[in-house]
């Protein structure tokens, strides 16, 4: 009988357990896998510097996973987080970099490229006149050669 | 169209492609000159101390903490390396040269094994003056480090001045390190 109730009380334990996964070292329910995750596609990998620290194989994205998971399970604000990761390698691991001195031109460059194209655009049609009347030598040259 | 717009026409994109190339060109020109590097990052560490840390001595040397490098007596250097790193190889001839020089190089050895590394400053020289093991790279995240070998120049008063990250070459000593080491002797 004592051996039932232990069991009732641990099958929905094992059951928990068994959701729970475990990444780079850190076990952690499916919830704050996501969390983790979701960080993890906004970070640059340092080492392989087009790839996203979830996504890459490099030992540093690695131990950076490890290191966000922790703190996902220790409740730590997805921006805190964020703020760790910029105060030790810049604002150049954010793989969307935030509007700032240095990135401005490059949030405006779509714009700049509108409005450059605009003004080709206009300055093109606004010079498309019809051309000059033929003088009287080129009208005849064009009756002679149709 | 008047022969002037014709050649606007022309002129423009033909000069805007020289341009584009002559760009590239120099960038890569400059990269074979091994003066500049599309992946280097600037270190968020410039400008201030290192991060706490403390770390034990290896090889028989003695380790060293941010403590031991708040206000060093002259301006001096922090490497960051590995036995099992092919560009930390081809630094050490350098590394020794600029210890022979009588500048303080300090090391920390990133996830070494203690025995490969007491190997490779046998086989390579040893510049350090203090020698400090990162065996987990805890350490290494705190300072941003993202690869070995980095090099760190640290002034008088302990203030990060500058992070290379790759081997040291001449050129790169000539034009940054000896010039930094007059700003802030």
């Amino acid at each position: 009988m004592k051996r039932w109730l232990a069991l009732l009380v641990l099958l929905p334990a094992l059951a928990l357990a068994q959701d729970m996964v475990t990444r780079d070292g850190v076990t952690l329910t499916p919830a704050q896998e996501a969390r983790a995750e979701n960080i993890g596609d906004q970070l640059r990998c340092l080492v392989c510097q087009n790839e996203s620290i979830e996504d890459s194989n490099a030992k540093l994205a690695g131990q950076l996973r490890g290191i966000i998971r922790q703190q996902v399970v220790q409740g730590v604000p997805d921006q805190d987080i964020m703020n760790y990761m910029v105060q030790r390698y810049g604002i150049f691991v954010l793989l969307k970099p935030p509007v700032s001195p240095l990135t401005w031109l490059l949030y405006a460059m779509p714009v700049l490229a509108l409005l450059l194209g605009g003004v080709a655009f206009f300055a093109a049609r606004r010079g498309g006149a019809a051309p000059a009347p033929l003088t009287e030598a080129e009208r005849a040259r064009l009756d002679e050669l149709l | 169209m008047s022969p002037w717009r014709r050649r606007l026409l022309f002129g423009i994109p033909l000069a805007l492609a020289v341009a584009g190339g002559e760009g590239f060109y120099t960038i890569l020109r400059r990269m074979q000159a091994n003066n500049y590097d599309p992946h280097a990052l600037p270190s968020p560490l410039i400008g201030k101390r290192p991060p706490a840390f403390s770390l034990p001595g290896v090889a028989g040397m003695q380790g060293f903490a941010n403590t031991d490098i708040a206000a060093p007596r002259q301006p001096m250097l922090v490497n960051w390396f590995a036995s099992w790193c092919v560009p930390c190889l081809q630094e050490a001839p350098m590394l020794a040269k600029l210890a022979a020089s009588e500048l303080a190089i300090w090391g920390i050895a990133y996830e070494d094994d203690p025995q490969a590394l007491a190997q490779f400053l046998a086989q390579n020289g040893n510049p350090y003056q203090r020698l400090a093991a990162d065996a987990d790279g805890t350490t290494a995240i705190n300072w941003g480090v993202y690869g070995v070998p980095e090099t760190y120049f640290i002034d008088k008063t302990g203030i990060v001045r500058w992070r290379y990250a790759g081997a040291l070459t001449d050129d790169v000593v000539d034009s940054v390190l000896n010039p930094l080491l007059t700003k802030y002797a």
